[in-house]
C-alpha cells in the first residue's frame, strides 16, 4: 500500500482505486464479482473479519448457546469489536444484523423467494406509497443469475409465484412439512416449498446440506450460500482486493461535489485516506444512510446526497411475528434447515379485508433442546420447579412454529439518524432508530396471526401462542436511501446512483421504495447484479 | 474462576452459594427421569463458566433474591427459600430471563439430560443429522391451481 500525501491532514493516503466498495455483505459482494470483468482497479472495505467455517457455532457442544452470544442478531448484545453499537430504545423492532465478510448472510435463514411483480407497483395497483422505477421483469435476468451463482433449492410451478427454474430440488418435506401440508390442504389454501439458498446437491463446489440444524447461525458445512463463499471467491479469484478490519468513518468529496475517497480506520486503528474514483456504498439499510449523514461537509451540510432530505427515512423492518403450538408426536426440531415451506395464500391484496398488501406465511420446523427450554421459558410456557421436567418433555421436538412476514409500507417518520451521544470504538457516532407501526402493519399482522392459529388448530397443535414482536426482528433492513425518478423524493436514481453525487452508488437494501412481504437477500442481490450491469454499459458516460 | 472473586466477572462466594441454591429450585433433580439438578456439581461448574454476558444480569437477579428472601437463601429453610426463589423467577424483568438463559444454556447440553432425552451428546458437525423427505405427494393438491400471483403486465391487475 503506497503512501501518498494529503493535502488536507497528514493522515496516511493509500493508492487511489477505481471502485471503492463500503460492505463485503450480500449486495457488496455480487457487485464485486460482477464488475470485477471490467479488469479496473476494485478495492472493498470491510468492517468486519472473514467467519472461518471452524469458527461456527455447529461445531461446538455449545452450539446453542452462541446463537445468544459472539453469533447473536443483535449487534448490541453480540458486542464483537468489529460490530458498532445501534440505539433502537424507540423502535418496537430491535436491530438484527452481522459485521464481516459474508454481513447478514453468514446470520440468515437462507429463505429465498424474490419479490413478486405487484411489489414494484404498489401504486398502479394498490394506491398506496411508490411505485419503483423498474420493474419485476427488468430484475428478472438478474435474479436467475444470481440464482445460478447462488444456488436455490426449490421447485417450479409454484401457482402464487412467478415462473422460475430453481437449481436444486427442494429441503425435505419432514415429519414437519407433512404436517402442514395435511393441514393447508384440509383447508384448502395455498402452500408450496420454500426457495432457500441452501445446497441439497452438491454445487459449485460447496458440500450438500447434512442437517446440522438451524442455518441462522452460520453453516460450518458451507451448504448455506453465505456471500463469503459464493460471490466473494469468483470476487477475489478476479483480482479484486478486499481489506477486512477496516471501518469507513465518511466518505469525502471534493471542490466538484464528487465523491473523492473515504476516510477508514485501518485494523491497527490507523486513520487513513483512500482515494477512489467511484464509491459504492453496501453497508446496509442502517449502515448506509449512517454513513451519508456522518459525511456531512459544507457542500453537503444535510449529509451526503442528502439535497432530498430522504437518507434515513422511510426504514421499514418487516414486522414477523410468530405463532407456535405443539403436537404430541415428534417432529422434525432443529435437523434441517429452519424454514421447509412457504403460503402465498394471504400475498397479494384483497379487498375484502382491512388493510392492503399482504404476508408470506413462512413455516419452520421446531427447535433444538437449548433453544426450545430458552424461547419457552421466555415466553412462559416452560415452568420452573417440580413442573418442570414433564412440560419440556411436552414440548422439546413437538412445535410448530410459522413466521408470519408483513410488508410495512415507507413511512418517513421511521428513520435513522445519529445519535448525540453514542458512538462506535473508533468514536463515530452510533445510529438512532425511530421505528413504530403502522394501523396497516397492525391489522395485517393481526390477520396473519389468526390465520396461522387456525392452521396450527387445524393441524392439531395445543399450547398455541404467538409472540408479535419482541423476540423476531428478521434483519430486513430496508428503504432509507430510497431509488425513484424524482430527486426531490428519492435519493438514488433508477440505477442506484446518487442524484446529488454521480460517481457515488448504492446498491443495499437502503434503495427499496417498498418492502414486499419476503425475505429480501435475493431481490438485494438481483438488484446488485442489475446496477454493476448499468455501471458496467454506462461507463463511458457513467458521471454524466 | 476463583470462589472467593468479587470483580465485576466473578460472583462472590455468598452469590454463587445463593446462585447454587436457587438454580437447584429452577431444575430440580427428578429421579424419574434421571436427571440431575441444575445445581449438579458439573452443571453448575459449567453455568459460572458460562455466565459471559449474562454475567451482571444474574448479579443484579441474585440482589434482587436477597431483597425478597430478606436475608441470604442460603440461611432460609427450604419452604421459605422455595417460596423465595419461585417469587423472584415469576418476575417479568430481563435480569430474570437472563438468569434463566445462563442456566438453560448448560443444563440442556450436559451428557446425562441429553441422554435422558435420548439426543447423542454431540456437536452437530460433522456428523450431521437425518431428515426424512416426508410426503411429497400431499402438493399434488396445490399443483395446477389457477395463478395467484398479480401479472403486472396485464391490463387491469
Amino acid at each position: 500500500m503506497a503512501v501518498l500525501a494529503d493535502p488536507d491532514s497528514d493522515r496516511p493516503t493509500d493508492d487511489i482505486v477505481d471502485v471503492l466498495i463500503i460492505g463485503a455483505g450480500a449486495s457488496g459482494a455480487v457487485v464485486a464479482s460482477s464488475l470485477a470483468e471490467t479488469r479496473m482497479n476494485i478495492l472493498c472495505l470491510e468492517q468486519g473479519d472473514w467467519i472461518k467455517s471452524s469458527e461456527f457455532p455447529t461445531n461446538g457442544r455449545d452450539w446453542e448457546a452462541r446463537r445468544y452470544a459472539d453469533f447473536d442478531i443483535s449487534p448490541n448484545r453480540r458486542k464483537r469489536d468489529t460490530d458498532y453499537p445501534i440505539n433502537d430504545d424507540n423502535s418496537i423492532m430491535k436491530i438484527a444484523n452481522f459485521n464481516g465478510v459474508g454481513g447478514g448472510t453468514i446470520l440468515f435463514t437462507a429463505h429465498y423467494p424474490r419479490m413478486h411483480p405487484s411489489d414494484f407497483r404498489v401504486r398502479t395497483l394498490d394506491g398506496v406509497a411508490d411505485d419503483w422505477p423498474i420493474d419485476y421483469w427488468t430484475l428478472e435476468p438478474y435474479f436467475a443469475e444470481n440464482d445460478r451463482i447462488t444456488g436455490v433449492a426449490g421447485l417450479p410451478g409454484d401457482p402464487a409465484y412467478p415462473p422460475h427454474e430453481p437449481t436444486m430440488p427442494p429441503v425435505p418435506l419432514g415429519k414437519s412439512g407433512t404436517r402442514y401440508a395435511k393441514a393447508m390442504n384440509q383447508l384448502g389454501w395455498h402452500w408450496w416449498p420454500s426457495d432457500i439458498s441452501v445446497a441439497t446437491t452438491e454445487y459449485n463446489g460447496r458440500a450438500k446440506c447434512i442437517n446440522l440444524g438451524h442455518c441462522t447461525p452460520g453453516c460450518a458445512q458451507g451448504a448455506k450460500a453465505s456471500v463469503d463463499i459464493t460471490y466473494w471467491p469468483q470476487a477475489i479469484r478476479a483480482r479484486v482486493e478486499l481489506r477486512t478490519r477496516c471501518r469507513v468513518r465518511e466518505i469525502t468529496t471534493n471542490e466538484h461535489g464528487m465523491a473523492s475517497g473515504v476516510v477508514y480506520y485501518d485494523p491497527n486503528g490507523v486513520e487513513r485516506f483512500q482515494p477512489a474514483e467511484m464509491v459504492i456504498l453496501a453497508a446496509n439499510g442502517i449502515g448506509t444512510p449512517r454513513l451519508l449523514l456522518n459525511s456531512a461537509s459544507p457542500h453537503f451540510p444535510d449529509g451526503l446526497a442528502n439535497s432530498s432530505g430522504f437518507v434515513g427515512k422511510n426504514l421499514m423492518l418487516h414486522p414477523w411475528p410468530q405463532v407456535a403450538g405443539y403436537v404430541e408426536d415428534e417432529l422434525d426440531g432443529d435437523r434441517g434447515p429452519m424454514t421447509v415451506m412457504w403460503s402465498k395464500q394471504f400475498y397479494e391484496t384483497d379487498p375484502s379485508r382491512d388493510f392492503v398488501r399482504g404476508y408470506t406465511m413462512q413455516f419452520n420446523r421446531g427447535t433444538g433442546p437449548v433453544n426450545e427450554a430458552i424461547t419457552s421459558m421466555i415466553l412462559g410456557r416452560l415452568p420452573w420447579g417440580r413442573g418442570h421436567h414433564r412440560v419440556y418433555r411436552e414440548l422439546l421436538y413437538r412445535r410448530l412454529q410459522i413466521g408470519i412476514a408483513c410488508e410495512d409500507l415507507p413511512e418517513e417518520h421511521n428513520r435513522v439518524t445519529l445519535d448525540p451521544v453514542l458512538k462506535d470504538g473508533h468514536g463515530i457516532p452510533a445510529p438512532k432508530i425511530d421505528y413504530t407501526m403502522s394501523e396497516n402493519t397492525r391489522r395485517m399482522m393481526e390477520h396473519g396471526i389468526a390465520r396461522a392459529t387456525e392452521i396450527l388448530a387445524t393441524a392439531g397443535a395445543k399450547n398455541i401462542g404467538c409472540s408479535r414482536t419482541l423476540l423476531n426482528s428478521p434483519g430486513h433492513l430496508l428503504g432509507t436511501a430510497r431509488m425513484g425518478l424524482d430527486p426531490a423524493r428519492s435519493v438514488v436514481n433508477a440505477w442506484g446512483r446518487c442524484h446529488d453525487v454521480k460517481n457515488l452508488f448504492i446498491v443495499d437494501g437502503s434503495i427499496w421504495v417498498t418492502s414486499g412481504g419476503v425475505n429480501p437477500t435475493s431481490t438485494i442481490q438481483a438488484l446488485a447484479l442489475y446496477i454493476a450491469d448499468n455501471i458496467k454499459k454506462r461507463l463511458a458516460t457513467l458521471f454524466d | 474462576m476463583s470462589a472467593g472473586g468479587t470483580s465485576d466477572a466473578e460472583l462472590s462466594t455468598r452469590e454463587l452459594r445463593d446462585l447454587r441454591r436457587l438454580a437447584a429450585f429452577m431444575i430440580p433433580a427428578d429421579a424419574r427421569y434421571g436427571v440431575p439438578g441444575a445445581d449438579d456439581e458439573t452443571i453448575f461448574a459449567d453455568i459460572v463458566l458460562s455466565l459471559g454476558r449474562d454475567a451482571q444480569a444474574v448479579r443484579t437477579a441474585l440482589a434482587m433474591l436477597q431483597e425478597i428472601a430478606g436475608e441470604d437463601l442460603h440461611s432460609l429453610d427450604a419452604e421459605r427459600a422455595e417460596t423465595a426463589a419461585m417469587a423472584l423467577l415469576g418476575r417479568d424483568d430481563p435480569v430474570v430471563k437472563a438468569l434463566g438463559r445462563a442456566v438453560l444454556q448448560c443444563y440442556y447440553r450436559d451428557d446425562r439430560v441429553l441422554h435422558s432425552l435420548g439426543i447423542e451428546p454431540l456437536a452437530p458437525f460433522p456428523k450431521g443429522r437425518a431428515l426424512e423427505q416426508g410426503d411429497w405427494s400431499l402438493l399434488d393438491a396445490v399443483r395446477g391451481r389457477p395463478q395467484m400471483w398479480r401479472d403486472d403486465r396485464e391490463k387491469g391487475k
